[in-house]
């Protein structure tokens, strides 16, 4: 009788102790996420919600006036986790091994190399406008006096540059990011594998190649999928940059700035679609969540034991 | 010998123009901020030989950028206290019980993992404006601990799990309570999680202007990267001014990392790299 009341008073003390960060979450993530879900399924005029849509809003998505808009920012989110992975990836991997094989000052450089992640990106993207714009901006100016002249151009103010150059910009802040990762998956690689290869007589880049590459595949992994989180909810650089309507012209428009736009309305489409904007954030998490989930499957099975 | 002269050559390049290419624009930042105005037409690119201060004091005089800075203050360390509180206690318990429910509050917590803030801002907002949250830092507060929660809760629970079990039993055949239990015995043993928990948690909070500026609108409430760009319409002409505020906003997580680097680096990665 007397360890049931225990029992008891344990079981209480168990759910206060939870109960304030589970209800915090609760109400502040779960229930507007759920939320988000159901007015997905309602037409909208402005902030007050009509009768039960079904599909519509999902439709509506892939009909004018939205079609072009979403199918462009859709193709910016893909070309951007594309080069972020072709790009920053391998500049990762290329600084974590380069750390890696320093024997003095590895300290100063991990830090140094971690520097941009700590900055905020208003910080960053200010800071870059600056470095980039075309008339007084350091770029264009070191260009100029290199005798470079031609190569100078106005590399956020037209179609052809600003997402590459937007793409640069994350290069600039995040790089240090994957760097770190890769090199503490290389710290965590036994010795001995390279010592053994060493004796046998393998050249670096073989070593590399055959023994430390494949043993980072679950850095691999964590980087690719959180690179493919980043890169489809793409919105604060383009925004802090091209504003909300991603310009110029929108060239730097993304999934999560149309997703803005549809729910707060902008400078140029006046009135918002809170139902067609709901519809699109549930696309964007299901592209988010499916996309990640499937991706860490496969790539998990890829790896190698130690 | 040559080709290992040459390969070792090389990735000391790539380490010194990484650290030129992470430095040069800092630089850049910080020595603009030190000249007039005025030099910035003729030549963009220039040391600041005769420091002009003026900038900063005239960023500081308004009235505006320290209370911006205050309001950060206010937002992040609250935001931090209750993270702190909630992820130690909801850890303790999932890292060290077992009772019915347990995994199902451990799906929970991770499902809170997966959702993304931005993509429930709406809902979020209607409800903040019912709840009298709206335009105020508690709700900011509820809505950034509720947002780094999830993944704080984790890192709390694997530390928890990680202390021997013998520790508990030890200190209740001794006669501490459960509470007693957490907050003089295994509190002080999890400090190295909480430390990550609170970098990992207080950065992204100090440098988001997402969630402000969708929540915030009152001049006196907002925040200082939010408050930046109100700061940049402005002086959008007064270069050294406007260079002077980026400096200002951006020094105290630079001061701060150049202290604490290895627990900034830990942190930041954590949930990324095992152990």
């Amino acid at each position: 009788m007397q360890s049931r009341t225990l029992k008891q008073q344990q079981r209480k003390f168990i759910w206060a102790f939870l109960a304030p960060g589970i209800l915090t979450i609760l109400v502040f993530t779960t229930i507007p996420a759920l939320t988000t879900l159901s007015y997905s399924f309602f037409k909208w005029t402005g902030f007050q919600r009509g009768g039960f849509a079904g599909f519509e809003n999902f439709q509506n998505l892939f009909r004018y006036p939205w079609r072009n808009q979403f199918v462009a920012a859709l193709s910016h989110n893909v070309i951007v986790f594309i080069a972020v992975m072709l790009i920053q990836t391998s500049l990762g991997i290329l600084i974590a091994y380069a750390l890696f094989r320093l024997k003095r000052g590895q300290r100063f450089f991990r830090t140094v190399t971690f520097l941009p992640v700590i900055f905020s990106l208003v910080i960053v993207g200010y800071m870059w406008q600056v470095m980039l714009n075309s008339y007084f901006g350091p770029i264009n100016k070191i260009l100029t006096d290199i005798g470079l002249e031609s190569w100078a151009q106005p590399w956020l103010g037209q179609t052809s540059t600003a997402l590459p150059a937007l793409v640069f910009i994350n290069l600039w802040r995040w790089v240090g990011f994957p760097a770190i990762i890769f090199l503490a998956g290389l710290n965590a690689i036994s010795h001995d594998f390279i010592e053994a290869a060493q004796i046998d007589g393998a050249k670096e880049g073989q070593i590399f190649r055959k023994i430390l590459f494949p043993l980072l595949a679950p850095s691999m992994t964590i980087i690719t999928i959180l690179t493919f989180i980043g890169a489809f909810e793409w919105f604060d650089l383009p925004y802090v940059i091209g504003g909300t309507v991603g310009s110029p012209a929108g060239s730097t428009d993304t999934l999560a700035l149309m997703f803005y736009r549809l729910s707060f309305g902008s400078a140029d489409s006046v009135s918002n679609d809170i139902g067609v904007g709901s519809a699109l954030g549930v696309i964007i998490f299901i592209i988010v969540g499916v996309g990640a989930g499937v991706g860490s499957n496969l790539m998990r099975r890829r790896e190698v034991e130690q | 010998m040559i080709n290992k002269i040459l390969t070792g050559t090389f990735f000391k390049a790539v380490l010194l123009i990484n650290a030129l290419m992470v430095l040069l624009p800092v630089f850049f930042l910080f020595n603009s901020s030190l000249r007039e105005t005025g030099s910035f037409a003729a030549n963009p690119i220039e040391l600041a030989r005769k420091p002009a201060w003026s900038n900063f004091t005239q960023v500081w005089a308004g009235g505006e950028f320290p209370n911006f800075l205050k309001n950060s203050l206010i937002i992040t360390l609250g935001s931090l206290v209750v993270i702190l509180i909630c992820a130690l206690s909801a850890g303790f318990i999932l890292g060290r019980y077992q009772f019915k429910g347990n995994n199902l509050i451990y799906g929970f917590v991770l499902t809170g993992m997966l959702v993304p803030a931005k993509l429930a801002i709406l809902p979020l907002f209607i409800q903040l404006k019912w709840m009298h949250l709206l335009d105020s830092h508690l709700g900011l507060i509820l809505v950034y601990a509720s947002g780094a929660l999830p993944a704080a809760i984790f890192i709390m629970a694997g530390f928890f799990r990680s202390l021997p079990a013998d520790i508990d039993n030890a200190a209740r055949i001794d006669g501490a309570s459960e509470f007693q239990l957490l907050r003089l015995v295994l509190a002080p043993l999890v400090r190295p999680g909480l430390a990550i928990v609170a970098i990992y948690s207080a950065i992204p909070i100090w440098n988001d202007f997402f969630l402000p500026l969708v929540f915030l609108q009152s001049p006196e409430k907002k925040t200082i990267m939010q408050g930046l760009t109100v700061f940049f319409g402005e002086y959008s002409s007064q270069w050294g001014v406007l260079f002077a505020g980026l400096t200002m906003a951006a020094l105290p997580l630079i001061i701060l990392y150049l202290l604490l680097s290895e627990q900034f680096i830990k942190g930041l990665t954590a949930g990324a790299v095992k152990g």
